[in-house]
């Protein structure tokens, strides 16, 4: 390969628009997260002073942020394994047939991913309607009920994780579906030769082989879900109880509803040290995979 | 073996039924907005609910572009998407400078790159805020559109694709004087027809479902776009499910009729399994 300057052209722009958007904002952060920076010393910034670790310490004895924490913990350890082994199951399923009715189940699955979350809410805020909603209509024919989803603290969080869940699975699906029509047909049918049926097929054959895609689709979703905003924000505002506040949602609120950009800002450097943490611990159970199988 | 070949169409067959059932789970929540949108606000409230609306009405469609300020969010959000779009092609020539380039500080910048993915929106939020308030880009389109335009997911999915397409080639366009740039738009754009469409349609999504960002930024109606302007119908209209629904069904529609048509294009350029 040629080696000059026009590889740098190339990625200048977008490299130049991620280091000003993206990576200089993370050392702004921290330098505001050591500060009192409020409203006011956006207009003057001769106002702002230099607090040392205290937004640190308040935070951490602030029982909110701590709720917040529990939350996003809680959003992660049930979301995370839902997204991963519904989106799979769904893209074996679909991966079995190759006609229309397969294909189209692809866009059905596939419809919640890009539709826009303030649009959903609208749907799913009458579907948890605990007096006019459907749902809670569809249980009363089963005499359960009525649940009142979103507005009852022990099943906000759950109801929430319904949507996200549903609107997770499509872009996973179809990340594990390209994956698995990437394996060659050959293995399946040497297997079946060995007499291996369809459910030893998918264990010893297709899991294995999606072993990238599985730990590609892990780590993005493990980041999603420690992010988890538009749905508390658009349909609880974090509510009831601070039941379904996410630790992205605090961050949010503290900023700009409450002007404390300081204080948010502290909350969202501890945000970012979590979701390295996380994912470095993932990437090491990668490699370490990798040098087991040699 | 033909009672293998039976076995085999049976199970195909109680996969398709299980599909099928799930399949009508899923798409539920939009078939009930859609029709819920041609209700009136009275029939959406009765206790006991139907599919189908009694007498379709027109009415919370007009009453969003006639009385509510939709056209303008339509005309703003479509701005943003189609400036999105500039994006897209910045992402491109840094995905094809990273697959097909050797140079001083690539694995260093494409770490980087990768790494902004794990930067929550939420740490770079209030700074991105403070620099744009610096420069007056606040309540501007522009600000809205400038900090998303380059995308950590986008140049991977097209760094991986790229990584494909032979070396030979390019080579010997090389050794018939072509130009760098003109190689990058008439043989590499040419040629990754499925990324483009895929990192398209990604855009049009993204750019025509963009919420938090110009709720952000922009301060004044004139800027709003359609997501935006539809929580705010949902606050000041919240007991109106009608008129949301039909909100709710012009976001959605138009996304759904852009992604089947070209669905198919998606599965190509997905493949992520495995790093070149």
């Amino acid at each position: 390969m040629k080696k000059s300057k026009s590889p740098y052209f190339f990625i200048a722009p977008a490299v130049a628009l991620l280091l000003v958007f993206s990576i200089i904002p993370i050392f702004i952060a921290i330098t505001i997260s050591f500060t009192d920076m409020s409203l006011a010393g956006l207009a003057d910034f001769s106002r702002i002073k230099f607090v040392g670790l205290d937004n640190y310490l308040n935070i951490f004895n602030d029982k909110v942020f701590g709720q917040a924490m529990f939350n996003t913990a809680y959003y992660v350890v049930i979301g995370v394994p839902l997204v991963i082994l519904s989106s799979l199951a769904l893209a074996i399923m679909i991966n079995f047939g190759e006609n229309k009715f397969f294909s189209f189940m692809r866009l059905v699955f596939y419809s919640p991913s890009i539709t826009n979350t303030v649009a959903v809410s609208v749907v799913w805020m009458y579907l948890y309607n605990p007096t006019i909603g459907l749902l809670n209509h569809l249980l009363s024919f089963l005499n359960i009920g009525p649940i009142m989803w979103l507005t009852d603290p022990s099943t906000s969080k759950l109801s929430l994780i319904i949507i996200a869940v549903w609107k997770a699975i499509g872009l996973n699906m179809l990340i594990f579906l390209a994956a698995i029509q990437g394996i060659p047909k050959e293995y399946y049918e040497a297997a079946e030769i060995d007499g291996a049926n369809k459910w030893q097929q998918i264990l010893k054959i297709t899991i294995p082989l999606l072993k990238f895609s599985i730990f590609f689709v892990t780590v993005t979703t493990l980041i999603g879900w420690f992010q988890f905003f538009d749905e508390p924000f658009v349909m609880t505002k974090g509510g009831p109880l601070d039941s379904t506040l996410s630790v992205a949602l605090f961050i949010y609120q503290r900023g700009f509803q409450y002007n404390k950009f300081g204080y948010a800002a502290a909350g969202s450097v501890i945000l970012f040290i979590a979701i390295i943490i996380v994912t470095s611990i993932q990437m090491k159970i990668q490699t370490k995979q990798k040098e087991n199988e040699g | 073996m033909n009672s293998h070949k039976n076995a085999q169409m049976s199970f195909k067959l109680f996969i398709g039924i299980l599909l099928g059932v799930l399949g009508i789970m899923t798409f539920f929540p939009f078939l009930w907005m859609i029709f819920s949108s041609f209700k009136t606000n009275a029939e959406i409230n009765q206790i006991v609910p139907s599919l189908f609306p009694k007498d379709a009405t027109f009415d919370n469609f007009k009453e969003l572009f006639f009385r509510l300020n939709f056209g303008t969010y339509l005309k703003n959000t479509l701005i943003i998407t189609a400036c999105s779009f500039i994006g897209l092609l910045l992402n491109a020539m840094a995905g094809y400078g990273f697959a097909k380039f050797d140079f001083k500080g690539k694995n260093g910048l494409f770490l980087m790159v990768l790494a902004t993915m794990m930067i929550p929106g939420q740490v770079t939020m209030i700074p991105v805020y403070l620099l744009l308030n610096s420069v007056g880009l606040t309540n501007t389109l522009i600000g809205i559109v400038l900090p998303g335009l380059a995308g950590a997911f986008g140049i991977f999915l097209f760094r991986q694709f790229m990584n494909t397409i032979s070396n030979e080639m390019l080579e010997a366009a090389r050794l018939d004087g072509a130009s760098e740039w003109y190689i990058f738009f008439k043989i590499i754009l040419p040629v990754s027809r499925p990324i483009l469409a895929v990192q398209g349609i990604l855009t049009f999504i993204g750019g025509w479902n963009s919420f938090l960002w110009p709720l952000i930024i922009a301060n004044d109606e004139k800027y709003y776009t359609l997501s935006v302007g539809l929580q705010l119908l949902q606050g000041q209209h919240g007991s109106n499910y009608a008129l949301q629904m039909a909100g709710a069904t012009f976001m959605v529609i138009p996304i759904l009729i852009v992604f089947s048509i070209f669905q198919k294009y998606i599965l190509q350029g997905f493949n992520v399994s495995g790093i070149k």
